[in-house]
This record gives C-alpha cells, sequence and structure tokens, in this order.
C-alpha cells in the first residue's frame, strides 16, 4: 500500500479578488521507501500540495475536493484536534529557509526534541538525550554543546540538518522537504540531498521533494511529477522521463539545463512567455498559452491525466 | 554580554553629558528680573538677600566654572538648598522619590496586565469584533487627558453616590491598605493611558510574529494552536514590548506629576509644581535632574533585560 | 481630489476624523459669531444654571455661558495648535535636514543633543521651561514648538537619509548640483509625505500639551477660557454642584485629539506606509 495516496485534489484560496485555484484535480502517490520529486516554478502548486497535506493552509485556503489518503486514513476527514497529532509524528515537512525556520528564542535541543515529547509523551529531559542522538544522526559535530545553543549560532547548512534531525524525530511515515536546498550553498545541498536520501532508505519512510530544480535535486527521486499551473503534467519514473521526456513543458524544463554530455555551444533554451495568473487561468490546458505544439482544442479543453504504460501524462498530443 | 553592556554604558555618557548641559542651561537662563520678582514676591528686599540668592543658584561666577562646581556637586549628592524650605534639595527629592516611584510601578503593572492580553487577544482574533473594541477602546485611549478622567473620577462618583477617592497620602509602611487604596485610583488612571500604546504595539508585534516561519514550522511539528501561541509566538513578540516600557517611561513621569496634583499625591511631581509656583529653582533643577537621569536608567535596564531575553542580542 | 476620494474609500474612520477635526476649525475660527454669550461676560444672577434651552450647555459659578468658553476655547487650542504644530515642524524639517543630510560629526552631536532632549519627559521639560519664561500665549506656542520640534527631527532626519540615499539624489549630485539645489529640488519635496503626517499629529499633541499645562495653571492665564483651565483652578470646587462644568471642555478636547490620531494615521498609511507605529 502506498503510504500516501492523494486522489483529484482541489485546492482553493480567498483574496481580494475572488477565489484562487492554486491546485486543481492533482493525484499522486508515493510508497514506503521511496523518493517523489515535485518539480515546477513557483506558483505551480507544489508548495500548496505540501501544505495541504499537512491541511496547514491557513484560514484563506480549502479543500475542495479530493482525498488525501495517509496509509489509509483520509487526512481531509480529520478533525483539527486528530490532525496535530499526525502532525511531525506520522508526517513533517522540512522548509526552505533554515535561517527563518527555527524560533530565534528556543535552544536547539528543545525545539529537535518538542515533537517527541508532544507525540511520544517523553519528558524534556528524556526528549533532550534523544535530540542528543538525532542531532548526531545528521551529522552535526559536536552535538552535546549545540542543543544548548539558539539558532543564530547556527550556520545554515547546521540549521537545516537541525530541521531534519527535527523532522525525523518521531520517526514518521512520510517525510516533505519542500526547497531544503535552495537557501543553501552549492557544496552544502548536495552533503543535504544524500543526508536525506540515505536517512529515508533507512526508515523505510516515503520522501516527498519539492523543488523548482528539475536538474541536480530531482537527479536524487525515484519517481518525479511535472506541475504547471496547478496541475500535473506528467508524472514518471526518474530514469525514463529524463531519458524520454514526452510532455512540452517537462521537454522545455530539461532544455533549460545545461548540460555536460551535450554539444558545446549549444543554446541554452528558455520557454517563451509568462506562468498562468491563477485568479483568471486559460480554459483550457493551463501550459497551451506557452506551448510551441498547441493545438486547437488545447484552449477549450483542459486534457485529462492519462496512464500510459509506467507513466502519466496530460496532453493532448499524447493520445 | 559583559561587551554588550559595557558598549551600552558607555553610549550613555554623551547623553548624560548634553542631558546635564539641558539641565544647566535652562537654569541659566533665568532672567534677572526674575530674581526681582522672587524678592518681591517673598518679602524679600536687602541686596544682602539678593546677593545670597544669586549664590544659590551660583550665578556669581564664570559660566565654566559655575557648571564644573554644579556638576562636581552633583556628583557628590549635592544639588543645593531649597530657598524657601532651607532644606538639602536632595533631601527633599529622597522623601518624594518613593512615592513617585510606587505609582509608577502601580501604574506598570495596570498597564501591562491589560495591555498584554488585550494585545495578544487582538492579534489572535484579528478582525473579530473583539478586535475591534480594543482597537478603538486603546485610539480612545490615546485621546482622552487624564487630568479629565481624573476630574471626571473625583467629580461623578460624589455625586451619584457620594463617594470620592480618599486624599489623604498615607505611608506604605505605616498602614499598606490605606496606602493602596490612595494610590490605585490615580495608578489605574495613568496604567490605562499608558495601555493604549502597549496594546496597539504587543498586537501589531504578535502579528508580525504569527506571520513568521518557525511559526509554521511549530505548526507542521503537531504543536497545537494555543502551545503555538504560548510557547513559540509571545516570547517573541513581547521582546519589542519590553522596549516600549522603557520609551514610555517619559510619558508615566509626565503622567505623573498631573495625577499627583489631582489626588494629592506628595510626590516628586507635586513637588514640582509646589517649586514652580514658589520659583524655588535649586528644587526645579533638581527634579529636573533626576528625572532625566531615571529616564536614562530606565533604558538602561530595558536594553540589559533586552539583551537577556533576546539570544541574538547577548551573544553578539 | 483623487486623494480625498481615496481617503473616503480606504479610510473611513480616517475620513470622518478629518470631517470632525474641520468641525471644530470651523467652530474655532467663527467662534466670535457662533458664541452667544462673551465669553467672560458675568452674570451672577444665572450662576450654576444646568444645560437648558437658554444656556445651551450650563453656566458656571460666575454666570458665564459654558458653551460661548467652550467655543473660545476651542478657537484658543486651534491658535496654539496649529502655530506650534507649525514652528515644530519648520523646526524639525532644519534640524532633521541638516543632520540626516550632511552626517558625519556634525549628525553625532546634534543626534546625541536629540536623544538627552527626549530623555526629559514633554510635561516636565514644559513646567521646568515655563517656569523660566512665565506662562503666556506666545511664550507656550515657542515652547511646544520647540519642544516637539526636536523630538520630530529624528523622523525626518530618518527620512531624509532614505532618500539621500536613493539613486537620484546620487544622479543629481553627479551631475555638479550645488547642495542647497539639491537640498531644496530633490530632498525636501521628497521628504514631504513625512513632513505632512509629522504636522498633523503635532496638531493634535500640542493641543494636548497646552491643556495640560494650562490644567496646572501654567498655560495661557486666565481669564482666557481655555478647555485645560476651565477644568483647574477655582472653577474645580463648583464641579461638585454643577457636574456639566467637568463634561464640555474634556469631551471637546477628547474628540478633537482622537479625530486627529486617526485623520494622521490615515493620512499616514495613504501617503507613507513605511511610517507605521511612529507616533
Amino acid at each position: 500500500m502506498s503510504v500516501l495516496d492523494i486522489n483529484g485534489l482541489t485546492v482553493s484560496f480567498r483574496t481580494e479578488t475572488g477565489r484562487v485555484y492554486a491546485v486543481n484535480d492533482t493525484s499522486l502517490h508515493v510508497d514506503p521507501g521511496e523518493t517523489l520529486a515535485v518539480v515546477g516554478e513557483s506558483g505551480s502548486g507544489k508548495s500548496v500540495t505540501a501544505l495541504a497535506i499537512l491541511r496547514l493552509l491557513g484560514e484563506a485556503g480549502r479543500i475542495d475536493q479530493g482525498s488525501i489518503h495517509l496509509e489509509g486514513e483520509d487526512l481531509t476527514a480529520l478533525s483539527e484536534l486528530e490532525m496535530t497529532r499526525i502532525r511531525g509524528n506520522r508526517i513533517s515537512m522540512i522548509f526552505q529557509e533554515p535561517m527563518t525556520s527555527l524560533n530565534p528564542v528556543i535552544q536547539v535541543g528543545r525545539q529537535v526534541a518538542e515533537p517527541l515529547v508532544l507525540h511520544q509523551g517523553l519528558t524534556w529531559a528524556q526528549g533532550l538525550e534523544r535530540a542528543h542522538d538525532l542531532l548526531a544522526k545528521v551529522a552535526i559535530p559536536d552535538p552535546g554543546a549545540r542543543i544548548r545553543e539558539n539558532p543564530h549560532q547556527l550556520s545554515g547548512g547546521m540549521r537545516q540538518r537541525a530541521m531534519i534531525a527535527m523532522a525525523l524525530a518521531c520517526s514518521p511515515r512520510l517525510i516533505i522537504a519542500d526547497e531544503p536546498t535552495t537557501a543553501l550553498d552549492v557544496t552544502v545541498q548536495a552533503q543535504i540531498l544524500a543526508l536525506l536520501k540515505d536517512l529515508t532508505v533507512e526508515t523505510g519512510a516515503a520522501l516527498i521533494l519539492i523543488t523548482h530544480d528539475l536538474g541536480v535535486v530531482a537527479r536524487y527521486a525515484d519517481r518525479v511529477t511535472v506541475m504547471y499551473g496547478g496541475r500535473i503534467m506528467e508524472t514518471a519514473k526518474a530514469t525514463n522521463l529524463y531519458r524520454d521526456p514526452r510532455h512540452p513543458y517537462t521537454r522545455g524544463l530539461m532544455n533549460s539545463i545545461p548540460s555536460l554530455d551535450g554539444p558545446v555551444g549549444a543554446a541554452l533554451s528558455t520557454i517563451e512567455g509568462q506562468p498562468p495568473d491563477l485568479a483568471h487561468p486559460p480554459p483550457g490546458c493551463p501550459f497551451a498559452p506557452r506551448c510551441s505544439q498547441r493545438q486547437e482544442q488545447c484552449e477549450k479543453q483542459v486534457p485529462p491525466l492519462r496512464r500510459d504504460g509506467e507513466r502519466d501524462i496530460a496532453c493532448v498530443r499524447h493520445d | 554580554m559583559q561587551a554588550y553592556i559595557i558598549r551600552r554604558l558607555l553610549a550613555l555618557l554623551p547623553t548624560l553629558f548634553f542631558a546635564s548641559l539641558i539641565v544647566f542651561v535652562s537654569m541659566r537662563l533665568i532672567p534677572g528680573d526674575v530674581i526681582d520678582l522672587m524678592l518681591a514676591q517673598n518679602d524679600i528686599v536687602t541686596t544682602q538677600d539678593r546677593a545670597r540668592i544669586e549664590a544659590a543658584l551660583g550665578l556669581d561666577q564664570p559660566v565654566m566654572s559655575q557648571y564644573f562646581d554644579w556638576v562636581g556637586g552633583v556628583l557628590q549628592g549635592d544639588l543645593g538648598r531649597s530657598l524657601w524650605q532651607n532644606t538639602p534639595v536632595v533631601d527633599q527629592l529622597w522623601a518624594t522619590m518613593p512615592i513617585t516611584f510606587e505609582l509608577g510601578l502601580l501604574a506598570l503593572i495596570v498597564a501591562l496586565s491589560v495591555a498584554i492580553p488585550i494585545g495578544i487577544y487582538s492579534a489572535i482574533r484579528q478582525d473579530s469584533a473583539g478586535d475591534y473594541v480594543a482597537r478603538s477602546f486603546s485610539l480612545v485611549m490615546l485621546a482622552v487627558p487624564s487630568f479629565w478622567l481624573g476630574t471626571l473620577v473625583m467629580v461623578f462618583p460624589s455625586v451619584w453616590w457620594r463617594w470620592s477617592p480618599p486624599l489623604e497620602y498615607v505611608r506604605f509602611f505605616d498602614d499598606p491598605i490605606a496606602n493602596l487604596s490612595h494610590m490605585i485610583v490615580p495608578a489605574i488612571l495613568l496604567g490605562l493611558s499608558m495601555s493604549a500604546v502597549t496594546m496597539r504595539m504587543t498586537r501589531t508585534m504578535m502579528l508580525e510574529v504569527m506571520r513568521q516561519d518557525y511559526i509554521r514550522t511549530a505548526r507542521a511539528k503537531g504543536v497545537s494552536e494555543h502551545l503555538t501561541i504560548v510557547r513559540h509566538a509571545l516570547r517573541n513578540g513581547l521582546i519589542p514590548v519590553v522596549t516600549l516600557i522603557g520609551l514610555q517611561a517619559p510619558l508615566l513621569i509626565g503622567g505623573a506629576v498631573i495625577l499627583e496634583q489631582i489626588f494629592v499625591v506628595p510626590g516628586m511631581g507635586l513637588l514640582l509644581l509646589e517649586a514652580v509656583f514658589q520659583r524655588d529653582y535649586p528644587v526645579i533643577s533638581g527634579i529636573f535632574l533626576i528625572v532625566g537621569v531615571g529616564v536614562l536608567l530606565i533604558n538602561l535596564l530595558v536594553d540589559l533585560s533586552y539583551g537577556f531575553l533576546d539570544p541574538k542580542v547577548r551573544h553578539q | 481630489m483623487s486623494f480625498l476620494k481615496r481617503l473616503w474609500r480606504d479610510k473611513k474612520l480616517g475620513a470622518i476624523g478629518g470631517l470632525i477635526f474641520l468641525l471644530f476649525l470651523f467652530c474655532g475660527v467663527f467662534a466670535d459669531f457662533l458664541a452667544p454669550f462673551g465669553e467672560n461676560e458675568t452674570d451672577l444672577s444665572v450662576r450654576l444654571l444646568a444645560p437648558g434651552w437658554d444656556y445651551l450647555l450650563g453656566t458656571d459659578h460666575l454666570g458665564r455661558d459654558v458653551l460661548s468658553r467652550v467655543l473660545i476655547g476651542a478657537q484658543l487650542s486651534m491658535v496654539v495648535g496649529f502655530l506650534a504644530a507649525g514652528l515644530a515642524t519648520v523646526i524639525s524639517i532644519i534640524i532633521g535636514v541638516v543632520s540626516g543630510y550632511f552626517g558625519g560629526r556634525i549628525d553625532m552631536l546634534i543626534q546625541r543633543f536629540v536623544d538627552a532632549w527626549m530623555t526629559f519627559p514633554d510635561l516636565v521639560l514644559l513646567i521646568v521651561v515655563v517656569s523660566i519664561v512665565g506662562p503666556g500665549m506666545p511664550q507656550i506656542i515657542i515652547i511646544l514648538g520647540c519642544l516637539y520640534g526636536i523630538a520630530g527631527s529624528r523622523i525626518v532626519r530618518g527620512s531624509v537619509i532614505t532618500v539621500k540615499e536613493s539613486m537620484y539624489t546620487h544622479a543629481a549630485q553627479s551631475m555638479g548640483a550645488s547642495t542647497m539645489r539639491i537640498l531644496v529640488r530633490h530632498i525636501v519635496p521628497n521628504v514631504m509625505p513625512v513632513v505632512i503626517v509629522l504636522f498633523t499629529t503635532r496638531v493634535g499633541a500640542t493641543i494636548l500639551a497646552e491643556a495640560g499645562l494650562s490644567f496646572l495653571g501654567l498655560g495661557v492665564p486666565p481669564p482666557a477660557p481655555t478647555w485645560g483651565s476651565m477644568l483647574s483652578g477655582t472653577g474645580r470646587t463648583y464641579m461638585y454642584m454643577g457636574p456639566w462644568l467637568a463634561l464640555a471642555p474634556g469631551l471637546c478636547l477628547t474628540i478633537v485629539v482622537y479625530a486627529i490620531n486617526v485623520y494622521g494615521d490615515a493620512l499616514r498609511d495613504l501617503l507613507d506606509p513605511r511610517m507605521r507605529g511612529v507616533r
């Protein structure tokens, strides 16, 4: 059974100018020990999907349709109290900004221990002991001293390691990492991603890696889902997707990655045009206005996500 | 932390110098005819008395040495003598300062215990009816002069119920109950006028904090809404409010002058007003200086506690 | 015109505050025509009359008409408020621009002085200065102007520095414009929104401060019927017999200051959102 199974998810936000649909009819799943990369530009709906899983959409956001099953249990049907027992316990999340995502006035150790105290009924003393082990596990040097320090005494990479330790504390079934390395130096990025990957394989948890970077980050994934304009364009095994991208948008993304083994001097291509305005989405395929291969019907109706062998794709041309 | 304290103390020196200069110069600006007026007012006409007053004000010496004599005296705890009571100004200050301090402290307690809970409520229930009422109240409190409120409290209970607030000062250690029942009314009025700004600030800060990334992290960890506010938001939101207490110290002392007059509290404010009407300049300048230095010290304390509360400052 | 529309559409409370303030300003300007009696006209046969048809707000212990006194009080408040706030604004601009534009040692000295100045509570500073120069309308205006002028220079200085740092001043400098020209053509116009907001809030602050001083008997001397002095002095003892005496002046004061505050807040939000929280 999948750890997480999302079916037909639609999420909207209330704004001053009306409802904005950030995620439309999105379906995806992750299996135990598997890493799924969700790739897209800002505004593609990838982060909103993550927040929807944890039901942290704020007062303005709302799940309109669809289901989110965690090991067979529908999260959309749970009460707020039941959700707080799942957050940080069975699902944990790592955010993009390690500099601001840790509480500046609470010692690192207590922040790492907090989920254990909340969900596993440990005392703070026991929790801190575990925090020490967790910090060691994410390769933070001298964890005994670090647990008593405040976040601003740690470097960005160390803080993100602390965030990972916090996310791992309760041995969650699912870890969602939202752009976990975007704010970090390139050398640190690879370390953090390798660490995340190793730890998920080791614990058998599922990992959802949200990123805008099809180049580096998604290479750590087993499968890749490409989102655009609040919809899934294509989902495929990573090896298949890199070897043979089918959706015009996926191809556009692939062509904009600099490649070492491509012809020397080949110009990097960019995708013409702007991402869609979610307040006024086009009636058809969200990518149609920018698509070089669009047909008449692309602009009339949304192409459904269709199964093709081991891949899902939403494109008219792919019939 | 030590370096922070030392840096903060050094930064105080120039301000202290300018503050002493302001007090000194203001006293040098007393026009000569004021001394004549003082003499006339108090039926003293001999030239000897005139010389005595000029000497008491230090006006018979060159300006530079006047300043250094004065500062030297101040550093030794000599603020001169009252012109009419002929008692040392320092003694009068020692007698009145604790009373004003008590009033200020009570007012601060009132202000914080009103402003902080309402400010927090207002922030977490943003745009609710309660938030609206709280904000309106704070806007009104910013506009109501404390002397009018004081007047209303004196007049209307007396007219309607034949009750008026006690106006007789009793020393705290003689009879704490009587002392508090006298002080509590001016303290509440002073505290309410202070609470307006504090409430606004608490609300703004809490709103700011609740938008931060680490609050989202706390929620994603499964911390309940209540604990998120208490454990993760409150301390971050209240650190800047502490600064505000320092900024409001002058307001507190200014308000104390008026309320001491209305409720006959024999503190520094009342002493200042009496001195002004008697033109007792050594007393005026003494209070002027002490108030300035007091505010500077309060701000110093606030800054130091800020360093204690905010780990970022502590470790710099 | 578009500004007034925006004010009415986005900031209802502020717009209403502005209207209330205009109403009081109107009363102040035409107080001499509006007042049914002379403000110091005594008539012991009608002393301490409760509000009624002849005397809308009642009479005081000397038989003076409270309404007339409150109207003239509005006039005095407006005169003090506008002149003192105007003076304060000019002083703030001069100090703020000099300190902010030239920077360096001058700025350091000025700022330490402003620090020291702001250490003293407004009211204590006012009382001390009045004890030296004596009470009276012109003195009060000048003192209030200096007091709030020096305190407000901080805000002008801050925005001068911001403007100075911005590119177009650098551009003007590199084109060889003179200091005076840069100040007048570039700095001052860009600081105007801040100055307008500062002036508005200062009108309220000076009105309140003058009332406080007059209440303590250190403001505009009697028999001038300022709102502050109407609540103090010998009149106080008669309030127990005529409680209406305690209401009108304080209520007017509260409403005017409230109106100016909400109008000032709205102005600040519309003109310069960066100034949020500055008072």
